[in-house]
């Protein structure tokens, strides 16, 4: 059966050809551009396209092809990076050139590696399993504001909004380098190449900390950066997820990190707009939060089908508009997610990194990982944890105080507090992700923050038995110089 | 290929930019036509959208004196290309890459596509190269590299054109070394809805440069599709001198804000759904379009670096237009009007300010080996020097303590010394030996 090319508006086509399914994926003019179809109508079928449509011509033909679009599943994906639909960008630019073309033959995924076993899977249909179970691992990322103040879990979901300049992009790749989980997928969604470039080329060189292989060997890595076809930004998420459930049902765990689900849910409002539907809110189709719920729901710890356990993480970025936390990707995401770790501006000015907010945050995992991480780290994992929050919080009242009254004007005890949780936030919670400190193991997180605390409390104690705050101070900042801080630090 | 011309007399309206043309047999996706006015006059356009036999094609160009009944559309089977050729250096060219200064059309050695093709992430080289730009507050603290995007927010009344001209009088590509000895590039400098007064000034500082360069120009008074084209041209210009001339290509391109008004304008004559502001849905994905040509590739000597500016409406960086460049591009430098009325030249903020390919374009080997160090401390101080004065100004200076005192006053001393130059040039090295003195004198210490 074929037709013929009736229109084109944007990212879609609309075609003549009967005896489509939805979500069938057509070849698209004599290029043979991949489309999968999205809306039928008698006589006109509307297929969005994965290509420019640009040089397209009315009247090119059009080709069923039965089948819905499918990733391969099978050995040679990992250490890999492919684009939106799976192509393999390695091999594209060996045989292309630098620049993509539209219409360019697939290639293979041809490694050298043994295809035998490859299965073909629908993209959009989530991988079976045979129960879903409710467990809470922790999942240790090395950062050590979420591992120790809002831990993930294995199986969980977590979303990090922020604006431009906050660091999103960076702690997704820290995360990537540094989580402890045996497959990573990496979703780079409509963002920029030149940081795509930079990942690759630190990967290639780094190890995977915990078990001290090559990085690439337990990565795939899967772009669509902002200026490639908008149709293919939409797939590549799920193109993503259903390759690491293919990892999941083997039993391992698995981690996926998109970069930025915005981009996407953009993608589906230009489709959405160039099919003309009822916009809801700013412009967004309304099937975007039941989208996104569906996605979210794809995570999990599951027995498969042979009886192996695995798990599948999701950590996605968003980038909400003007950095307002209150439009529709992030409040359609927060209903589904776990944990939110809130990027904050005026931190990232400060280049306090990564600027995750700690009054803003949250990880709806935190009793149950942190009941793990007492028997596994330390018995008073929790305790620290509830002291550092207290003294943050202490800090923050003290700060309004101190904007009316001065620093001078607080009391010395207090000042004690501002200068221990001063270094909370430079020495803990903050990370250079460009020196050794980017990753951070549990049992040195706790190390570091009983240190903190320990010396808080000796000082703290010395101030009580009358000893004045200037003398205290002066052997603290000693002592510091003495140790390896991993920041430029400064006298009090 | 079509073995004849097409042409159709079937108009079936106007609105502004914009023609529907009934009972077209055959059309393509972003096609070049040729629209006939009835005064015999031609005009380009392309085509935007099409249904069945009917298609809307967007007039590049004035479309004043187009009528129903005389006016014709002609077909030309090809999209929009842009001719290329060494022969464009040291050209002016308009918005549609017709000669502006009097002499004839180059003869092209061969046609590239304005859209161009996506660069393959994997062939991407990692931009780690300085290009020093003379400016402390860049050099120092926010260093451009060859094949970044870093765009220039500025606020209506600020000298952003002055520090555009610095930076293409001053850049050069190496020289992180201190001898400042390194190459100029070559520019492409893109101007879209400038004022004359304003591109009198570029056109001056393009004059005393001296270097190679070819400028698109579309004033205020051009057409308005015009401006959604000349960026295209002077990118496709720039691919062209960089990856199949090995040249260092910087792309100036001013003012984005009337590329995206432009877009905004067309969008509305095509009556698609508005996003915020007005502005279309698919900005991000335009943006992107043009911003994601600038980089490197791998094996290939030349670079594509971008200095787009943007004037930021009601000086709001939430604005669409800067919030989105800012999610596309590599950082920014922000200029900031407080500085500029205490007469800072130039007045970049350097908080909000970032260049997110810094880490590598710095350090031992690339500038020198403190960089990174002098950069942290001098963020970290001024930061809290910034926060004390809001301090200052509810609780006076007298209720801060001595160590807060200094940090007020080396917040002062860093945006009168460091982010202050004037019209001197500093090499990378003067500027780390600047602010280290500066640290020092106020007892701040490098770890």
């Amino acid at each position: 059966m074929s037709g013929r090319i009736i229109g084109i508006s944007g990212p879609t086509v609309t075609v003549d050809l009967p005896g489509l399914q939805l979500y069938e994926r057509v070849t698209v003019g004599h290029a043979a551009l991949m489309g999968e179809v999205v809306r039928l109508e008698r006589g006109r079928v509307v297929v969005q396209l994965y290509e420019s449509t640009r040089g397209l011509g009315i009247g090119e033909p059009v080709a069923a092809t039965g089948r819905q679009l499918t990733v391969r599943l099978g050995p040679g994906l990992l250490g890999h990076m492919f684009d939106g639909l799976q192509r393999p960008l390695e091999a594209m630019r060996q045989k292309h050139g630098p620049f993509i073309r539209p219409g360019e033959t697939l290639a293979t995924l041809a490694d050298g590696q043994e295809q035998a076993a490859f299965e073909e899977w629908p993209v959009r249909l989530p991988r079976p399993y045979k129960r879903k179970l409710s467990t809470f691992e922790p999942l240790v990322t090395g950062q050590r504001c979420i591992d120790f103040l809002f831990p993930l879990a294995r199986g969980g979901s977590a979303i990090f909004p922020g604006g431009f300049g906050t660091g999103k992009t960076l702690l997704e790749q820290s995360i990537a380098k540094f989580a402890d989980v045996d497959i990573v997928v990496y979703v780079g969604c409509g963002e920029r190449g030149n940081e795509m470039a930079e990942m690759l080329d630190d990967f290639a060189v780094l190890e995977d900390p915990w078990r001290k292989r090559p990085l690439m060997e337990r990565t795939i890595v899967v772009v669509n950066t902002s200026n490639m076809p908008v149709a293919a930004r939409e797939a590549s998420i799920y193109t993503a997820v259903t390759m690491a459930e293919y990892y999941r049902d083997q039993g391992k765990h698995v981690l996926l990190l998109a970069d930025s689900l915005s981009r996407w849910a953009e993608a589906l409002r230009e489709i959405s707009s160039a099919l003309e539907e009822m916009p809801g809110e700013e412009g967004y189709p309304t099937y975007l939060g039941s989208r996104l719920a569906d996605f979210f729901a794809r995570a999990g710890v599951v027995e498969t089908l042979d009886g192996k356990v695995g798990s599948l993480t999701v950590l996605l970025s968003i980038s909400p508009p003007g950095g307002d936390f209150t439009e529709p990707v992030t409040q359609a995401c927060l209903r589904n997610t776990g944990a939110f770790f809130m990027l904050d501006t005026s931190l990232a000015h400060r280049r306090h990194f990564p600027a995750i907010h700690w009054f803003q945050s949250f990880s709806l995992y935190e009793t149950e990982v942190v009941a793990h991480l007492d028997q596994r780290v330390a018995p008073d994992w929790g305790a620290l944890r509830q002291r550092a929050r207290a003294l943050l919080q202490r800090e923050e009242s003290l700060r309004e105080v101190a904007e009316i009254v001065g620093t001078e004007g607080l009391q010395d005890a207090d000042r004690l507090l501002m200068r221990t949780t001063e270094l909370i936030r430079r020495r803990f919670l903050a990370q250079n992700a460009y020196t050794e400190d980017a990753f951070s193991a549990p049992q040195q997180t706790c190390d570091a923050i009983r240190n903190l605390l320990e010396t808080h409390d000796a000082a703290a104690a010395r101030l009580a038995k009358g000893e004045t705050l200037q003398d205290i101070l002066a052997v603290a900042d000693a002592a510091a110089a003495a140790g390896t801080p991993a920041h430029a630090t400064q006298p009090a | 290929m079509r073995l004849s011309q097409h042409s159709y007399a079937t108009l079936r309206s106007v609105q502004g930019p914009l023609l529907f043309v009934d009972a077209v047999v055959e059309s393509r996706m972003g096609e070049v036509v040729t629209i006939v006015f009835p005064d015999g006059r031609e005009a380009e356009g392309e085509v935007l959208r099409i249904e069945r036999d009917t298609v809307l094609v967007q007039v590049i160009g004035d479309s004043r004196g187009l009528d129903l009944d005389h006016s014709r559309v002609v077909f030309t089977d090809v999209v929009k290309r842009a001719p290329l050729s060494l022969a464009a250096l040291n050209r002016t060219f308009g918005g549609s890459f017709q000669p502006l200064d009097d002499l004839p059309m180059f003869l092209p050695e061969k046609w590239a596509p304005v859209a161009g093709f996506p660069l393959n992430p994997v062939a991407r080289e990692r931009p780690q190269e300085l290009i020093e730009t003379g400016l402390s507050c860049i050099d120092g603290l926010n260093t451009l590299v060859k094949g970044q995007k870093l765009p220039i927010f500025s606020c209506a009344g600020l000298p952003s054109r002055e520090i555009a001209a610095r930076i293409l009088e001053h850049a050069r590509t190496s020289g992180g070394d201190g001898t400042g000895a390194g190459a100029r590039s070559t520019v492409v400098f893109v101007a879209l809805g400038l004022t004359y007064h304003e591109y009198a000034f570029y056109r001056r500082t393009l004059e005393q440069v001296r270097g190679d360069y070819v400028a698109f120009i579309n004033l205020a008074k051009d057409p308005v599709v015009e401006r959604l084209l000349a960026p295209r041209f002077g990118l496709t210009v720039a691919e062209y001198l960089a990856f199949e001339h090995g040249r260092d290509v910087l792309v100036l391109v001013t003012d984005m804000t009337n590329y995206c008004d432009a877009l905004r304008e067309v969008s509305t004559a095509r009556e698609e759904l508005p996003g915020r502001r007005g502005y279309p849905g698919y900005l991000y994905s335009d943006l992107a379009s043009l911003y994601e040509r600038a980089g490197r590739i791998k094996d290939c000597p030349g670079s594509v670096t971008m200095l787009p500016v943007v004037t930021m409406p009601e000086d709001d960086i939430t604005h669409p237009i800067p919030d989105l460049t800012g999610y596309i591009t590599e950082g920014q430098i922000v200029l900031s009007r407080e500085l500029h009325q205490r007469g800072i030249f130039p007045p970049v903020d350097v908080l909000p300010s970032l260049s997110r390919l810094m880490q590598r374009g710095i350090g031992k080997g690339r500038t020198r080996e403190d960089h990174r160090d002098v950069a942290n401390a001098l963020y970290m101080h001024y930061a809290e020097g910034r926060d004390l004065r809001r301090l200052e100004a509810i609780v006076g200076r007298e209720g801060l303590s001595d160590a807060d005192k200094r940090m007020l006053d080396f917040a002062d001393a860093f945006e009168r010394e460091v982010v202050n130059q004037g019209p001197a040039r500093r090499t990378v090295v003067e500027t780390l030996d600047l602010s280290r003195a500066l640290l020092e004198r106020f007892g701040l210490h490098l770890p």
